[in-house]
């Protein structure tokens, strides 16, 4: 997985309503990317439905959050509306995974992303990276920590 | 800035919902969800002291919040736990009109229990809930701390044998 240090892979996906989102378009801001698995999961929907409950927590401290698995876009959008998310999600569908594999956490395995987080700093540097175990998610409280030690440092 | 950063549960206080006797687990929940629902069925039967704190989660439960207020409204009135069983234990009447009837048969006064589930401070002390299983790490609910140790789903084999050393 990516370190803390390493430039983040600039990438280029389309969104859950096609719209292609770059991560230079963040550029200036501290943007947290969230690798997940699968669009509908039960680990997934209950990681990204706790991180949407303190979306506004985390954007008052200065964070942007996007997901990213390999579900395509017309999936991310039946996903977002079913459960009500806002967190943009980014289709790494075609060719399938390749942003996870820039980031080192793809999962051959299972043919899909690993559940991840990687925070990107103003300056596009990896400020924090996270691998969880497939069917742990990381709760909400390791991002707030990564953003405070960012105000400390 | 209000903090949402690690932090342990903090101990049962006296602003907390406490049940029982036994040892102490501390439950976080959330009151439309079926799995929440499922855990109180077995929590109830169970000889300890239950903390309850609420983990309203509103992206898959829409009523998550409402009855979490509902339940602190009820409890300004000293029924807390009669309206948290009655939420648990019937979980396809959850609408205002069903909350009004809820409240008329546990003999609330239903002007201040109105009042009180849309006032500020009952949706911060939900919020406070909230906040302290997010900084414990709760990512699911039910989820059941035993001395220090999250449980997270519903209660099985290893939360018993945990209970089951820790009694």
């Amino acid at each position: 997985m990516i370190e803390p240090g390493s430039p983040a892979p600039d990438f280029t996906l389309p969104d859950q309503d096609g719209n292609r989102v770059s991560l230079a378009d963040f550029k200036g801001q501290t943007v947290v990317i969230v690798f997940y698995p699968a669009d509908f999961s039960p680990v997934c929907t209950d990681q990204l439905s706790v991180y949407q409950e303190v979306l506004p927590q985390l954007e008052e401290q200065g964070a942007k959050l996007v997901g990213v698995s390999v579900d395509g876009a017309f999936c991310h959008k039946a996903f977002q509306q079913h459960q009500g998310f806002s967190i943009p999600l980014l289709a790494d569908f075609h060719p399938k995974g390749e942003v996870a594999k820039a980031y080192g956490v793809w999962s051959e395995d299972h043919g899909v992303s690993g559940r991840a987080l990687v925070m990107v700093g103003p300056d596009g540097v990896v400020t924090w990276s996270y691998l969880s175990p497939p069917l742990e998610i990381p709760g909400a409280n390791l991002i707030f920590d990564a953003l405070e030690q960012r105000t400390a440092a | 800035m209000t903090r949402w950063s690690s932090a342990p549960p903090p101990d049962p206080g006296p602003a907390d919902h406490t049940r029982g006797q036994g040892p102490v687990v501390i439950e976080y929940a959330d009151l439309e969800c079926p799995y929440c629902a499922k855990a109180h069925l077995i929590l109830k039967e169970l000889p300890i002291t239950r903390v309850f704190r609420h983990f309203p989660v509103t992206s898959k439960h829409p009523r998550a919040r409402v009855l979490a207020a509902a339940a602190e409204a009820a409890g300004l009135q000293g029924k807390f736990w009669e309206m948290h069983d009655s939420l648990l234990e019937d979980q396809g009447h959850l609408d205002d009109p069903h909350l009004w009837e809820r409240a008329e048969r546990m003999g609330l006064d239903l002007d201040r229990f109105e009042a009180d589930r849309r006032s500020q401070e009952v949706a911060d002390r939900v919020e406070a809930d909230f906040r302290s299983g997010i900084r414990a790490g709760v990512t699911t609910t039910p989820t059941q701390f035993l001395a220090g140790t999250p449980h997270p789903g519903v209660p099985g084999a290893s939360f018993g044998s945990a209970l089951r050393s820790a009694t």
